[in-house]
């Protein structure tokens, strides 16, 4: 029997179960994809929030004022990037920069440290290529931006250093009490779990139903997204708001952590917590707003679309309790923006719960805090490079050749804890495939090495989900061959 | 650090003939880095015949065309290294490059000739919405898989884009015992040459839509199937005209891109029209002593052409090292004029140029019956009936040395007149 089941391997199962590992708990972490980090977490703005955005008193403005700071060291640990650029929100009449300041004074109710109203001239002084139309803004220093499905991973990796279980496509069918605890199906395979931590995303009211009477509801709040070239990176230099209005809050428009641009989302309410598609007018609608913060984006310069689905709670604030009617099961749920930014915190709070049910948890000898360092080729010297290739030729094959990943590096990421095992998972942690050409040159070679190192056939090797096979068969000359 | 006097970068049908010309034109120490496994580019993929009517006066297929050229450079001795990337370029001609054998490299370089050909536009770079499932190729990525590595990529097919790899591919993918549904183009004609309409979609009875476009991509895992719409004229869908295709593979012909990041790097400025580097006759850039062909300057639609135009890139790349450039006299501007969307060379020397120079151009649409008009600073010096023009069929015209160097930093356009206008 495992002490503690954590649901869901996005970035707040994988945060609670890299935090637990710090105890002597026998943990397993279960998640229904084939990889880690691939619903909300994957597909959402990659902000870090500074926190004046919530309301006070909500759960959301403590958990955002908590984890905030706690970002430079876990990222540094894990050896995830993570900057703090600072953020501005911007108003464009005098009806928005009353938004702004209403903004700012929840802000200091909220402890946001060093927040500040800007004027026109101050605003340009921090953007250049700020619309014209900008007559100032909410500047936030200690917002920052972090590459969440990194983290995710990072964090999965380093409990799995930490002796944590990790169960991929490993969907969660049925969860049933028994003596000391819950007995978890997921299809043929059961384990017991003494506690259940229940971080399933815009499915943690289902899971929460299968122990207890619904007592809140997930609704999916789909939002879409343009990333552009890196050569559209350095339009702006801080994440970007607009003021929020009447009609909404606008989209956002930021630099991410390996050099692109970022413009979305829109926000739409949608029934299936499937529907990650998106839509020419969604995507025209962002691209249209984003000219309020900027008109120096080029759409021709975008590489891809996508969208992301918010896990909004019925309740208005994230849910993270102990279920009324299941000792032991903990929901952690709605974990809506500023989820991310508050992920660290609710780690911590979620594990407060459980020590206070479970009467304390003993720390254990040994815990790892850091894990492998990722090597990222490019951004070593000259020296470096050949001193690196002379150890391990694979790096100095590309693979990759919009981002000059090498064969080294996509090794490495397959054959860690919590290694890549599909094409986007590759694509994820070493970014082959996420540049120009969208891995139309890698595609094959990345298939071939994964089929390698995983002792698959090519067939076999998907592009995501277990059912989004590639190769459809051999040729003819193949087949004779 | 190594030294050669001319470095190659792209080992493709452009590389292999600007490395040969340039030892023919007296230069010896020459090296062709390519990044692939072998030599011969995306010619190697490209197993079907139509290669070399011009410079041959045969049809090959793309490996026999490239087998030609990667003989001669191994009997004239050229050093080439496989499976090497060339990561950045600085303006002194110092290139920094890597391999599993000899680990990291610096090479000076003489002279460099840019050779690394192009990449294909993507699903992401023309915004087409819906879900993002397995199943969705370039077709260039679906001709490697297939030609290269011996896989299917699928079943029943829907191509977008009627450039030459979608239609060779539409082609390719029913020989092999796929259902190709329909071809959907955006333009009211197609990009690619007319004999691939007929010889891969007419001869197997696949649709051509002209003026359509795929508009969604459904399916969850593996492509389910994608909704095509009629466009209208400003090329936005028509609602209403949405009609589903059940299909699992959806292939894209949606243009080339010259590739250039490295160019880039080089400090190399590039044509917005092209998106290839600005060159002058001899193919040389802003850059001296950096030259580039094929279709890292702009895109080709016949590989006899990139081959020419490299040759004319090793052969002056020679004379770069040998110090025989003529840098005097008169230097022209190309100007694309009133139907044409760019010309190359972009700059002309006229003292540099031997008898003749071709100059390479594209047309913006679909013309018939129209002139060809050439002037040389508003003074008319040749004009040519044209039956048919198209964009997908590159246009090439000779200009003579007389006519150049007769006047001074002159303009040279080219513009379509309308018959009797």
């Amino acid at each position: 029997m495992y002490d503690v089941a954590v649901i869901g391997a996005g970035i707040i199962g994988t945060f609670i179960a890299r935090e637990l590992s710090r105890y002597d708990l026998n943990i397993v972490l279960i998640e229904k994809d084939t990889d880690i980090g691939n619903g909300t977490t994957k597909a959402n703005s990659a902000i870090v929030h500074a926190g004046y955005d919530a309301e006070p008193g909500t759960l959301k403005a403590k958990l955002n004022f908590l984890g905030n700071p706690m970002f430079d060291r876990v990222c540094e640990e894990l050896d995830v990037p993570f900057e703090r650029i600072g953020s501005l929100a911007v108003a464009t009449n005098e009806e928005e920069m009353k938004n702004i300041q209403r903004l700012y004074e929840r802000g200091l109710k909220n402890g946001t440290p060093d927040i500040k109203i800007l004027s026109r001239e101050e605003v340009r002084e921090k953007e250049e290529g700020i619309s014209e139309e900008v007559i100032g803004a909410l500047y936030a220093p200690t917002a920052g931006i972090v590459s969440p499905f990194e983290l995710a991973v990072a964090l999965a990796e380093n409990a799995g250093d930490n002796g944590v279980e990790i169960k991929l496509e490993s969907k969660v069918t049925n969860i049933q009490r028994v003596e000391n605890g819950y007995c978890i199906s997921m299809g043929e395979e059961i384990l017991e779990a003494k506690y259940v931590i229940n971080c399933a995303g815009v499915y943690a009211g289902e899971i929460n139903e299968m122990v207890a009477t619904k007592s809140f509801e997930i609704y999916p709040r789909r939002g879409q997204y343009n990333i552009l070239d890196k050569s559209a990176g350095n339009i702006v230099s801080h994440v970007i708001f607009q003021a929020p209005t009447k009609l909404g809050k606008g989209v956002l428009v930021t630099p991410t952590v390996h050099g692109n641009l970022l413009v979305g989302p829109d926000a739409e309410d949608i029934d299936d917590r499937e529907n990650t598609a998106t839509t020419i007018e969604r995507i025209e609608y962002i691209r249209r707003v984003s000219k309020k913060i900027t008109s120096k984006i080029h759409f021709g310069t975008t590489i891809t679309s996508f969208s992301g689905l918010r896990a909004r709670p019925s309740t208005g604030d994230f849910i993270i309790e102990e279920s009324k009617e299941a000792k032991g099961f903990i929901n952690v749920g709605g974990i809506e923006s500023p989820g991310l930014s508050a992920a660290p915190a609710i780690a911590d709070y979620t594990i407060d719960i459980l020590k206070e049910i479970g009467g304390g948890l003993k720390k254990k000898e040994g815990f790892i805090a850091s894990r492998k360092p990722v090597l990222r080729f490019m951004e070593l010297n000259d020296g470096e490079k050949a001193e690196l290739i002379k150890k391990d030729g694979r790096y100095g094959r590309v693979i990759c050749r919009c981002e000059n990943i090498t064969e080294g590096e996509i090794v490495d990421i397959i054959n860690r804890n919590a290694g890549a095992r599909t094409v986007d998972a590759v694509k994820r942690r070493a970014r082959p495939g996420m540049g120009r050409c969208q891995g139309g040159f890698c595609g094959p070679r990345v298939m071939e090495i994964l089929a390698r190192e995983l002792e698959k056939d090519i067939k076999e090797i998907v592009k995501d989900s277990s059912d989004s096979y590639i190769l459809t068969g051999e040729t003819k000359q193949n087949k004779l061959a | 650090m190594l030294y050669y006097d001319i470095l190659i970068i792209g080992g493709g049908p452009a590389g292999l003939a600007a490395a040969i010309e340039a030892k023919k034109n007296g230069v010896d120490k020459i090296l062709v880095i390519e990044r692939d496994r072998e030599l011969g580019g995306i010619l190697q993929q490209c197993i079907h015949n139509g290669f070399g009517l011009h410079i041959f006066k045969e049809e090959l297929t793309g490996p026999e065309y490239a087998e030609r050229f990667i003989k001669e450079l191994q009997e004239f001795k050229i050093e080439y290294k496989l499976d090497t990337m060339v990561l950045d370029i600085r303006e002194d001609r110092v290139v920094s490059a890597i391999n599993t054998v000899d680990g990291f490299m610096s090479i000076k370089a003489g002279a460099i000739i840019l050779a690394m050909g192009c990449r294909e536009r993507t699903r992401g770079a023309i915004n087409i919405a819906g879900t993002r499932p397995a199943g969705v190729f370039t077709a260039g990525t679906a001709q490697r898989f297939i030609n290269m590595e011996g896989y299917m990529v699928g079943k029943k097919v829907v191509v977008l884009g009627s450039g030459d790899i979608g239609l060779i591919m539409a082609r390719r993918m029913t020989l092999e015992g796929a259902e190709v549904l329909a071809v959907a183009e955006l333009m009211p004609f197609s990009g690619g040459l007319t004999r691939n309409i007929v010889q891969c979609l007419e001869d197997f009875d696949i649709p051509l839509l002209l003026s359509h476009t795929v508009t969604e991509i459904r399916g969850k895992d593996r492509v389910e199937g994608v909704v095509i719409a009629k466009v209208d004229e400003n090329r936005k869908p028509i609602p209403g005209t949405e009609k589903y295709f059940e299909c699992d593979t959806l292939l894209l012909s949606v243009g080339l891109i010259p590739e250039n990041e490295i160019s880039k790097s080089g400090g190399i400025i590039l044509d917005p029209v092209t998106s290839g580097p600005i060159v002058n006759e001899g193919m040389e850039t802003n850059i001296e002593g950096i030259f580039a062909c094929g279709n890292v300057v702009h895109v080709h639609d016949l590989v006899d052409f990139v081959t020419e135009e490299s040759r004319r890139a090793g052969k002056n790349a020679a004379r770069y090292i040998k110090k025989e450039v003529k840098n005097y006299g008169s230097m022209a501007k190309t100007k694309a004029g009133t139907g044409i969307s760019y010309i190359v060379p972009q700059m002309i020397r006229g003292e540099n140029i031997d008898r003749t120079l071709d100059l390479f151009m594209r047309v913006d649409d679909v013309y018939t019956d129209i002139n060809m008009v050439i002037t040389i600073d508003g003074k008319e010096i040749k004009r040519m009936k044209k039956r048919h023009l198209a964009p997908g069929e590159m246009e090439a015209i000779k200009i003579k040395k007389e006519d150049l160097i007769a006047s001074e930093s002159s303009v040279i356009t080219v513009s379509l007149e309308k018959e009797g206008a």
